[in-house]
Order: structure tokens, then sequence, then C-alpha cells
């Protein structure tokens, strides 16, 4: 049985084509900007099997295969849920579904080798460089994170990196510059995508009666993200479309 | 293949088919044969494409200026209050005549609204009072003491079920007192062949059926068949007081849609039709376009002119409508609708050059609701075109989609949509429009034993009302069933009489002059509320539904707890429900002798009469309150699709296009940030929707790309937003010409947001 969030069957955001994402309740972090705090903070949810779960998927099989997309378990961090995850890309990948694993790597010794065999490609999420920014940022290490980085590259694992860049926690460009020289030296990493902070999870904080401290943080400027997005582009991830 | 000089000889006999290829096409009167042999398939980008010209851009002022005037005005630039209008009514009117390339109005001044009342004389009248004019005694006597018209044709033969079932609202929308439309000449057929040869394959025609039994069915024939030659005729004559010789073919590029537009003229001023649809010009004028090109006598420019000037002329078009007709579909529409694209049935593409050149007007006229401007899509349409399309929707969201792949097989690769979702085979079929159907309605009849529950009056025959509080499925179902034979035999009644009459008193002369002399006719009913009926029951079967009754023991409300399943979430136990209510009905209806031996379809559609049928419709066992709109066409209702619109996409698909061949309508609206982070991504994105959407057997689907705010930004100040436009149920509107109450339920439906 694994605690499931919610489904989207529209995914467009979360990997290639249109995407079923299953979101999962549960992640190990305690992001501050975090934009499904209802997923992660909480363990709200509803318990299903993942045979329930996967005769939902296969209803959207044949939509999923001719739009060019397949599933994306996100969350949450579906790697907070192990065993429920491999079930659901197991029984993906028997529906020959093309399958994404949205995490954040802190717990990537979850993730075992058969896990990963069952996933096609890994939506990598690196809150910050920095180890203290990181730890500020999550509540969490950092190293997990890049351990896992580093697996997968061994791999030879497709990753799309992503990087959410808040002004005044993320924002330092040497941090950004070394994540870059770094994502660069990994090797499997087909695309990195920076995503501009924006407020749109902040009434999911007020709802849940959590303490938001982002409250006064505005988005970066156009430019700012831009500037972000060309220091990726020189390290030669052409596809940092966004 | 072309080695046949005998033939080509031939071809270049008439003045008009130089260099084209020949075909059966040269002997008896084939359009879609000289597409087949002559069309150039095209599959790059759309960097070939030109902007507007001076010329466009300076005559596209003129018009923005008196569409200005017409809103300023009330909604209504001018009318024709007197001469009844014919295709030789009026003298030639112009917009600036130095700078139109293509010619030709409704009446003798740009967007004067012309007076047409055989379809009814009150609806005739009614409608100029609404905008303040008076028709000319002199017209309004006439019609009283002399010329019977369809509307009184009707209700001479309405029995007293039907008055019932109308006034009541159960069936609405009925073209009783209006003209019935949704019949597409095949206006190429003017340019290809001239009048001259028209007139000539008529008379042959008429000769062949010289030794028939003079049956009913035959001197009905014989009778029509001269009034088209008598409306083509006509149609020469008013070609001639623009300069144009239509008796011979077209020669060049220019005549070529200058003689199909001066044909569909001809019918737009003849009949004022609920739908007045174009056909499937583009790729047909494309193979003149590519000839001159080749010839060196025109420029990309001056097609682009060419085909700019036209769809300024179809934007025009213009009939005037009574205060009840503008509520039920709201926005003035005429959906002059011009089908792109598609496959052929050996495989080419039948997109060409000008199925982009069509959807370019949308850039360089800017984005408008006429015409209403279908692609028929297939997954093999080439990719060019694809991406061409999805950037034109984000970008203006006037463009609706077909299914090509589904289409095809039913109705070949020369149909076209009429209306909104209705193909048929261009020149070879019409319909008999027959509105809709209220199931929703029908699900309260069946518990209140044929009582309204709005108007506490016994409409349907009296039968056993339910008994006991808690529904119950099987029950209900059984009653149900009951009430909906009753539904389909009053609701044919009422098409019958309508469509004898009209064929009587309002027959379509020009329109059907540009069709075979034997066609197949289709009784295209339809049904309305199927969401609201579908969640209804999934609630009485799944969660626990119990009556509310009045002091007179008539259900008037529900109680309902429980969770159940909604349409539009791809689940199975309530598609099933909607799925089956959809083939019942059709089932029910194809029972019935139906007029001139057509053929029943139906549509689930509702074009913006959802709102309507939403106020004349109780509270129902899902939720909705008394007065709600209802879903618009095949659409899960406002807010119940939670599992985001690919769930929603794959309820809909589900219905059964073989028991709803007159079309399916689904109305999809995302804001832009769901469909992807930038331009290239959206429509990226679009298109594999879109793929996998009709590769799902999905029929139709409006694509909006907008803000909510956008749309709440326009109702509080409607003069930014002069050319709003938005696709609703089967057609566009432009946003602000929308009834307040219409504006505020297109805001209210949902919009995927991710």
């Amino acid at each position: 049985m694994g605690l499931v969030h919610s489904v989207e069957s529209c995914g467009t955001v979360d990997g290639p084509g249109i995407r079923f994402v299953l979101f999962l309740s549960g992640c190990s972090l305690r992001c501050r900007y975090c934009h499904n705090p209802d997923t992660s903070y909480t363990r709200r949810g509803t318990e299903r099997s993942a045979e329930d779960v996967l005769e939902e998927i296969s209803r959207y099989r044949d939509f999923l295969v001719n739009a060019g997309g397949g599933v994306t378990i996100s969350g949450g961090d579906p790697l907070f849920q192990p065993e429920f995850t491999r079930a659901i890309l197991r029984g993906c990948k028997a529906m020959g579904l093309h399958t994404c694993l949205d995490t954040s790597g802190h717990l990537g010794a979850n993730a075992d080798e058969v896990l990963l065999s069952l996933t096609d490609l890994v939506l990598l999420d690196i809150k910050a460089w920095n180890p203290e920014q990181y730890r500020k940022l999550t509540a969490q290490p950092l190293q997990p994170t890049l351990d896992f980085a580093e697996r997968l590259a061994a791999m030879g694992k497709p990753v799309w990196l992503r990087y959410v860049l808040v002004p005044g926690l993320t924002d330092q460009l040497n941090d950004i510059e070394a994540l870059s020289r770094y994502a660069a030296g990994l090797g499997n990493i087909r695309r990195v995508d920076v995503l501009p902070f924006h407020q749109m999870g902040r009434y999911k904080w007020q709802e849940l009666g959590l303490d938001y401290t982002l409250g006064e943080t505005a988005p970066p400027e156009p430019e700012l993200t831009e500037r972000v997005r060309a220091i990726f582009r020189c390290r030669g991830f052409a596809e940092c479309t966004y | 293949m072309s080695t046949t000089t005998d033939e080509q000889v031939q071809a270049c006999a008439v003045v008009g088919w130089q260099s084209f290829k020949p075909g059966v096409w040269q002997n008896e009167i084939n359009v879609r044969d000289f597409i087949q042999q002559n069309y150039t398939p095209y599959t790059g980008g759309d960097d070939f494409l030109a902007g507007p010209t001076s010329r466009t851009e300076k005559l596209w002022d003129t018009v923005k200026d008196l569409l200005k005037k017409e809103i300023e005005a009330g909604g209504v630039l001018d009318a024709d209050t007197e001469v009844v209008s014919s295709i030789i009514s009026h003298a030639p009117g112009y917009i600036d005549k130095e700078l139109e390339t293509i010619v030709g109005l409704q009446t003798d001044a740009p967007l004067k609204r012309a007076l047409m009342p055989f379809g009814g004389v009150r609806m005739a009248h009614h409608a100029l009072e609404a905008y303040g004019f008076t028709m000319s005694k002199k017209t309004l006597d006439a019609f009283k003491t002399l010329r019977k018209t369809h509307n009184d044709g009707v209700f001479d033969a309405y029995t007293s079920s039907i008055r019932a079932a109308r006034s009541a609202g159960i069936v609405t929308g009925l073209p009783d007192a209006y003209g019935r439309g949704r019949i597409i000449g095949d206006y190429r057929r003017v340019a290809l062949y001239g009048i001259d040869k028209l007139i000539a394959c008529r008379r042959k025609d008429l000769k062949e059926r010289e030794n028939l039994v003079l049956t009913d069915d035959v001197i009905r024939l014989r009778e029509e068949l001269n009034e088209q030659i008598r409306a083509l005729d006509e149609l020469a004559q008013m070609g001639e007081s623009y300069g144009c010789d239509l008796r011979r073919p077209a020669t060049n590029s220019r005549e070529a849609v200058q003689w199909t537009y001066l044909g569909y003229l001809a019918a737009v001023k003849e009949q004022n039709g609920a739908a007045m649809s174009l056909g499937r010009v583009s790729t047909f004028f494309d193979i003149y376009f590519t000839r001159d090109l080749e010839q060196g006598t025109i420029t990309e420019a001056e097609i682009q002119e060419l085909m700019d000037h036209f769809v300024m002329k179809l934007r025009m078009v213009r009939f005037i409508r009574t205060t009840e007709y503008n509520n039920l579909f709201s926005g003035d529409p005429t959906w002059v609708t011009e089908s792109i694209g598609g496959m052929g049935e050996d495989g080419r593409t039948l997109v060409t050059r000008s199925s982009f050149r069509m959807l370019q007007t949308l850039y360089n006229l800017g984005p408008a609701p006429e015409p209403n401007l279908t692609v028929l899509w297939s997954t093999q349409l080439p990719e060019g075109f694809k991406r061409f399309c999805a950037k034109v929707s984000i970008e203006t969201s006037s463009v609706q989609y077909e299914n090509d792949d589904l289409m095809r097989p039913y109705w070949g690769d020369d149909y076209g949509i009429a209306c909104c979702v209705s193909a048929m085979r261009i020149g070879k079929q019409m319909q008999f429009f027959g509105a809709r159907a209220n199931l929703a309605k029908c699900l309260l009849y069946a518990l209140n034993g044929g009582v309204d529950e709005v108007k506490f009056k016994q409409v349907a025959p009296v039968s056993p009302r339910y008994e006991g509080d808690v529904l119950e499925y099987d029950k209900v179902m059984e009653l149900f069933d009951k009430m909906q034979d009753w539904l389909a035999k009053t609701y044919i009644d009422a098409l019958n009489v309508i469509h004898y009459m009209h064929d009587k008193y309002c027959y379509e002369r020009i329109e059907m002059a540009l069709h075979d002399p034997e066609i197949l006719r289709t009784m295209a009913c339809g049904i309305a509320g199927l969401s609201v009926a579908a969640d209804s029951l999934s609630a009485i079967k799944y969660g626990k539904v119990t009556a509310i009754r009045n002091e007179e023991g008539y259900i008037v409300d529900f109680k309902t707890e429980g969770d159940f399943p909604c349409y539009g979430n791809n689940d199975p136990r309530v598609d099933e429900i909607a799925c089956s209510l959809v083939t019942n009905f059709m089932n029910k209806i194809r029972k019935l002798h139906t007029y001139r031996n057509s053929l029943p379809t139906q549509s689930i559609l509702t074009i913006t009469s959802n709102v309507v049928y939403g106020k004349k419709t109780g509270n129902t066992p899902d939720g909705r309150r008394a007065g709600e709109p209802f879903a618009p066409g095949a659409n899960p209702m406002h807010g119940r699709d939670k599992n985001g619109s690919v769930a929603s996409m794959l309820s809909v698909a589900k219905l059964s296009y073989d028991d709803s061949q007159d079309g399916i309508s689904y109305t999809f609206s995302i804001v832009p940030g769901a469909l992807g982070k930038d331009e290239a991504e959206r429509e990226g994105k679009l298109v594999s929707l879109l793929d996998a959407y009709f590769a799902a057997t999905g029929h139709h689907i409006n694509v909006n790309v907008l803000e909510r705010e956008t749309l709440i930004d326009a109702m509080e100040h409607p003069e930014k937003y002069p050319q709003l436009t938005i696709r609703v149920s089967g057609y566009a509107v432009n946003f602000i010409k929308l009834t307040r109450e219409q504006q505020l339920e297109v805001i209210s439906r949902t919009f995927h947001t991710k």
C-alpha cells in the first residue's frame, strides 16, 4: 500500500510529452519554499494499493504513448515510499510506459538497482550547491543528493537537473557556477531547468496552518533568471529552456 | 498518366481550365476529382507566409471602424426594413471599391442587415424591433395577408403535445421560426464550372426524370430543380451587377475566390439559416494559386491579399435576430465554417499552402470568431502544419479541431463541417437541423410522471410517478427509459413538421442548386444535459439520493449523500452511464419515421444554449441547483473534472461517434502556463495532446489558451478587447459580444491550471 496525495492526468512540465503525474505523500526535506507542503510536510493522502493505482494508469496508457509521454512519480518525494514507487514503476514498464522519478535525491539510498532499472529518466532537484545553504533551506545535508547524482552518473542514467532560483537564498552566482561545473562533469545531465521561485504554494502553507517564511520574497527578476540560465547554457546544456 | 493529350486539349479548350490535369471532373460535376487530380500537398512550415498588404491594412481599418460603430449602435448598425432580400434584391454594395479585390455584400451597404421573412415574419418583425427598427407596413401586410411563412406552416401542423414540450423547454432551439441552415452549397462549383454549365446539368437532370411516375417525391423534386435553375440564373445576374461574368468558369486566382464567394453570398442573401457554413475551399483555391504562381502572374503577397479580403467579407456576414435567439446562440454567430486540412483517401495530405494562408488571416486581420476555422486533424498531418495550428491556437484561441481519421471512413475526404461539428459530404449531403432535447429534464419528468418540475404542468402523458423516498437506480432507469420514448417521439414529430414546412415555404434554392440532384439527408437530432444526467444517475447508483417533495407531492429537490464518480474523470463507472445514455437515445430515434426518409443522427452539442437549458431545468440529483447552467456540449460539469484535462478528454472520447454522427462537442480551456513554460514547448505539448486525444477517438475539441483574469478584465473593460475571441461550444465568439450571463458561465468553466 502507498499513500497517494493526488494524480494529475495532464502533466506538461514533469518530463517529456504529456505525463500522468502521481503525487505521493511524504518527504524527508523541509524546504522553506516547498510548493506542495500538503504532500511533504504532512502525510495527507489516500491509502491505495499499487494494483489500484496501476489499474487507473492503464486507462491512460494509449493516450500517454500517443502523446509521447508517460508516468512521472512525484511528491513529496517518491523515494519516501520506495517499495510502493518500485511497484508502480514495475507496472508502468510492463505496460510499455516511459517512467520518470521526480526527486530531491536526499533519499537516493532508498532507490535500489531494481528501482533505478525501472526508471527511464530522473528529474533531480538540487536545492542548493553550498552545503550550509542547503541545510538552511531544507533542514538536511546536501551530501546524500550528491552521492545519488554520482551513482546515477556512474550508471549513465539520463537526468534532468532542476534548480529553483530563490532571491536571497539560492541566487549566489559563484555557487551556481560551481553547480554547473559539477553537473557538466557528471556527463548524464540531459537538460537543466532553472525554475524561478513563485508564490503559488503560499496558500497551501496558510491552509495547513504552517509558518511560511518566504511571504516577503519576490520572484527573481527576469534578468537574473536569464543570467543563471546562461551559466548553464555555457556548460553546453542546450536544452535549458526554462 | 498525363499524356492523354486528347483530354488535355479538351481541358485547354475550356477557358479557365488551362494547364489543369484532366479527369472525370471535366465530364461531370465533380469538384473532388478536380482537387485530387490537381492539388499540391504541402509538408513544409509557415516561413513562406506573407503579412498584410497596405491595401489590406487600409481596408481592414475601415471595416474595424464599422465594427466599432456597430457595437456602439447596440449591435446592429443598419437594417433594411422594406426590401425582402433575395439574390438580386439589392444594388451592389462596397466597403471601399478602390481597395476591395473581392467584392460583394449582402445588401447595398456594409453591415446593413437584410430582411428575410420567409422563415417567419413575426421573427423578422420582432428582430427589427429589438434594435429599434420598424418593418415597413407594406411588407409586413404582404406577408400577413398574401404570403404564408415557414413559421405559420409549422404551427398549423404542431400537435398540442409538441407545443407543450416546446414551451416547457424540454425541447428548445427548434428552427421553427427561423431558417434551419446547416446546408453547405458547393460554392466551388461556381468557380470551376460557371453557371451556364451548372444550369445545363440541371436541365439534363430534369430531362432524366421525365418518365418517372409522378409521386409526391418526384413532383417535389421537379419543382425544386426548376427553382434551383432560377436561383442559378439570379446568381449570374447578381455577378453581373458586380462586373463578374459568372456564366463562365473562373480563369485566374482572383476569379476563383470571387466566383466562389459570390456563390456563397447568394446563399446568405436569401437564407438567414442558423449556420451558413462555407465548406472546404482553401485547398480548392490553392490549385488556382499554385498554377498562377508557376505562371508568374501572381505573387505570394497578392495571394494572401485575396485570402485576407475574402475572409474580411466572411467576417461581415450578418443576420438580424430576436433577443430570445441571441440568448440561445449568443454573440451574433453565423457559423461561416471553413474546414481546413485533413488527409486524402489515397494517403496524401490535403494540407496545402492555402491551409496555412487561411489560418494566417488570424494574424493579418487579428483574431475573430468568423469564419469558424476548423482544422480536420489527423495524426498523419504534416508536422509543420500541426505546429502552425498549435501556434495559432495558443496565440488566438480561434481554432477548433475535428477528427479527420474518425470521420473520413464515414464521409470520405471531401466533407465539410456545417455549423460546429456536423460533417457532410460537400454537394452530396445536407441535414435537417434539429436543435436538441433536454435529457436532464427528461429524467425529472420520469420521476414526476410527466409533470414539469418548474411549471408544474402535465407536459408528457400522465404516467406513474416515482414512489418512495430513496431513489433506486433500477426503478429510476425504468421510468426514465419510458419517458425517453415519449421525448424521442415528440421530438421527431416536431422535426418532421419543421422540415416539411421549411422545404415548402423557405426552400434553400441556391444552396441546393450547388448540390447533386439526389442527395443524402440526415435528421440531425441532439441532446443537451448529458453530464448532468450522467452524474445524476451516478449519484443515484453509487451515492444515496433522497427525493424531497413539495406539498403537492412533486419531487422538487434531492438530498444527495456519499461519494459518487462524476463524468469527466476517466472513471468507467460513470462514463459507461454517459455512453449508454447517448446510445439508448439514438436507438430510440432510429426507430421513428423521419421526413424524406432522412437518416437519423444526433449531436452532443449545445452551442451556448446550455445556459438557457439550465435555466429551464429544476434541481437535479447530482447536486446542481435549479437554473444553474449545464456544461456545454459533451463537457463534464464545471469543476467536477478533478483529475486534469486528459482524464476529461478520455471521458468525452468514449462517447460513440457511431451513435452521434452529427458530432460530439468538447471545449477545452487551459491557461498558457499549464501547457508548458515557453512557446516552443507549449506548441509541442498541444500537438501531443491533440494527437493523443484524436487517437483515442475524440471527435471535436475547441482549444482556448488563456488566463481567466483576461476574461474578467474584458468583462469590466470591453473597450480594451475589441477582438478577444474565445471558443465556446462548436464556435468562436467575440467575448465582449456575449451576454453578461454567458460571460460569467464561460468564466466559471473548468480552466485546467495543472
